[in-house]
């Protein structure tokens, strides 16, 4: 036996150490993904979806009850591009086939420039864009910019969109 | 309408979007409304450094029997020579998912450990026998690393939008396949252990079935794309199951055909199943149809049993699958799953430690059987972790294909990740006797070159989908709100003929 080789003991140590380094390596790309999942550990922000089963009538402001958030993103419920999801900022969101869309639906009854979503004081505005089909929102057709409620379906051809939290 | 004036505050901590900006010099908007995906890269990307870096000291401690300053300065190499990818990211796709390319470099880094580990026993039994050393295989291993790094890095800088992709669909489909018939040409093509997949360029030789995988699933994907209402509308139905028309399907068919044509004549099964499950996937999620998986069912049984009846090598390789430890099979046919399944069992639980094994007793133990190896010095724990990092890369692609925001970009990111689930399984099933064994490598584990090569591209295609996925919409551009050309395209039919 060689003199220089280590102790059993040593060896054991090393190799256990090294297994937990690796899950460790695991447990933290786990965590990478579930921070993205659910954001940041901001416990209240996560417990709050609320319960948005009636649809609020529009038009009606925003319950003053809570301080109003401004959603954060958009999400496609149906169609195919169901289960997209688009950040939010501070620019606007177009949405129909043209190519340079920020949302590009491939739907035979959407238009080239179909409709698009506008932020203003806090508030996201829908405005149809002269579509052939039409935008609809609480299944009344958009006529002018009207003010998404959270929640409330914005149908655009066999696409609905909604705006979450 | 002009955009109104408002600034609305940074959503989360910005200082990582300063970096990104510092790094990439990109207006800073774009990056504020950010969550710092990248700094949670680099957080783990230095822990896979240190992972790598510590197989890397456990193993000489365990040879040696003492640690020495080169190690370290290795590891810092290998870490620089990722976070090159990691800058990259920083700059061509700040928005994109942190997790998938941290758990790469890790995978990489044990592959690369592995495979030196591999070297070590192989010049110490020349050294006892007296035979001259032979050269390395981590050292080309490393270089091909570098390679892929550099792939990496073009692949997010030259596509910059993964839908501009789509528009070479035919180009990609026709490319594609001349790649998987460059091998057969005489002259640039040559052998290896009896399947004719390679060329030889100088030293090196590179497996063009390979990239010519993600060549063609970018022509499937384009392809699908635009015939997709027409795929899943117009059909008639067959025996209960609704097929599309012919014409439809057509090219799709031919591409596929020939893809598999030209790698059974090539004896290369294992990435025929590979194409096949890619296309059968691709078109489930094209077309929606449950029913594709029938089909394809069907379609597999049938292949499966005419390949089994014709082709003698898959003959052999079955009969060395059910019989492994009957009659003379342990020492003929099965020898290298045999001894790999002994290595398994050494394993045991915790393994044995690294290089503490005897993982060079299996023949090919650095590229088809580098899971033997890894499971004999790891054990049942070290394969978990490393089948669970498989898990985590493949959901994270097929995250980025939930959250594309186009069908092309869907249909893309969902045949990448697939495929690499595919490979993972058919190679560790194949080595854990769950199923015949394949000649396929471990992605981003086994030694050579092309698979590495290659799979850096997928991830490189992965990265830049769920960066288009998670970045906040552009700004609107000064561009009229309706291009002329855009609205003479769209259909103004309210009611659909098909």
């Amino acid at each position: 036996m060689d003199p220089t080789e280590p102790s059993e003991l040593v060896l054991l140590i090393v190799k256990i150490g090294f297994l937990a380094l690796l899950w460790g390596f695991v447990l933290v790309a786990v965590r990478a993904v579930r921070l993205d999942m659910f954001g940041p550990t901001k416990r209240q922000q996560r417990r709050e979806p609320p319960p948005m089963s009636r649809p609020t009538p529009p038009r009606t402001p925003p319950q003053p009850a809570r301080k109003p958030q401004s959603p954060s993103k958009l999400v496609v419920t149906k169609g195919h591009l169901s289960g997209t999801t688009i950040p939010l900022g501070s620019s606007p969101v177009t949405i129909g086939r043209a190519q340079d869309s920020t949302l590009v639906l491939e739907d035979d009854f959407a238009s080239g420039r179909h409709a698009r979503l506008v932020p203003h004081d806090g508030q996201w505005f829908v405005e149809d864009l002269g579509s052939t089909n039409g935008t609809f929102l609480n299944r009344s057709k958009v006529t002018s910019p009207m003010p998404v409620p959270l929640g409330a379906p914005v149908r655009i051809g066999k696409t609905v969109l909604e705006l979450h939290r | 309408m002009t955009r109104p004036p408002i600034p609305l505050p940074p959503l989360r901590r910005p200082r990582s979007a300063d970096l990104t900006a510092t790094f990439a010099g990109l207006p800073l908007p774009q990056g504020t409304n950010l969550p710092p995906y990248r700094r949670r890269e680099l957080v783990l990307l230095v822990f896979a450094g240190v992972l790598a870096t510590s197989a890397l000291a456990a193993l000489t401690f365990a040879d040696i029997g003492e640690l020495s300053l080169g190690i370290f300065s290795i590891g810092l190499g290998f870490f620089c020579l990722w976070a090159l990818a990691h800058l990259a990211v920083r700059r061509f796709a700040p928005a994109a998912d942190p997790v998938l390319l941290p758990v790469v470099v890790a995978l990489n880094g044990l592959g690369l450990v592995m495979i030196y580990r591999l070297d070590l026993a192989k010049s110490e039994a020349a050294k006892q026998a007296g035979r001259h050393i032979p050269p390395g295989a981590a050292q080309v291993q490393l270089v091909w690393t570098l390679l892929a790094v550099i792939v990496l890095v073009l692949v997010l800088a030259l596509v910059r939008d993964h839908r501009k992709l789509a528009r070479y669909a035919y180009t990609a489909g026709l490319v594609g396949i001349v790649g998987l018939l460059l091998p057969i040409v005489p002259g640039i093509g040559t052998s290896i252990n009896g399947a004719r997949l390679w060329l030889r360029v100088g030293p090196f030789s590179f497996q063009p079935s390979e990239v010519s995988k993600i060549i063609i699933l970018i022509f499937f994907a384009g392809y699908l794309e635009s015939k997709r209402d027409v795929l899943s509308l117009a059909s008639r139905s067959v025996l209960g199951v609704k097929l599309p028309r012919a014409r439809d399907l057509g090219p799709v068919l031919v591409a596929w055909l020939a893809s598999l044509g030209i790698l059974v004549v090539q004896n290369d099964l294992g990435s025929s199943l590979l194409f096949f499950g890619m296309f059968m996937v691709v078109l489930y999620v094209a077309t929606e149809r449950a029913s594709w998986f029938l089909v394809g069912f069907v379609l597999f049984m049938f292949g499966a049993v005419l390949a089994g009846t014709m082709f003698t090598h898959v003959q052999i390789r079955v009969d060395g699958w059910l019989h492994a430890f009957a009659g003379d099979n342990p020492s003929s046919t099965s020898y290298q799953l045999v001894q790999g399944l002994y290595g398994f069992a050494a394993g045991g639980m915790t393994g044995t430690g690294l290089g503490e094994g005897h993982p060079q007793k299996v023949p090919f133990a650095n590229t088809d059987f580098i899971m033997a190896s890894l499971g004999e010095e790891l054990g049942l724990t070290g394969v978990m972790a490393i089948l669970t990092m498989y898990a985590l890369i493949v959901l994270r692609g097929m995250r980025a294909a939930l959250g594309a925001k186009d069908t092309f970009g869907k249909l893309l990111a969902t045949g990448l990740s697939f495929t690499l689930a595919l490979q993972v399984f058919v190679q560790v099933g194949g080595v854990m006797r769950l199923i015949p064994l394949t000649g396929l490598t471990l992605p981003f584990v086994s030694y050579g070159g092309s698979s590495i090569v290659a799979n850096a591209a997928i991830i490189a295609l992965l990265l830049r989908v769920s960066d288009s996925s998670r970045r906040a919409p552009e700004p609107a551009s000064d561009a009229p709100l309706f291009d002329p050309g855009a609205v003479a395209d769209s259909p103004t039919q309210v009611v659909k003929t098909t």
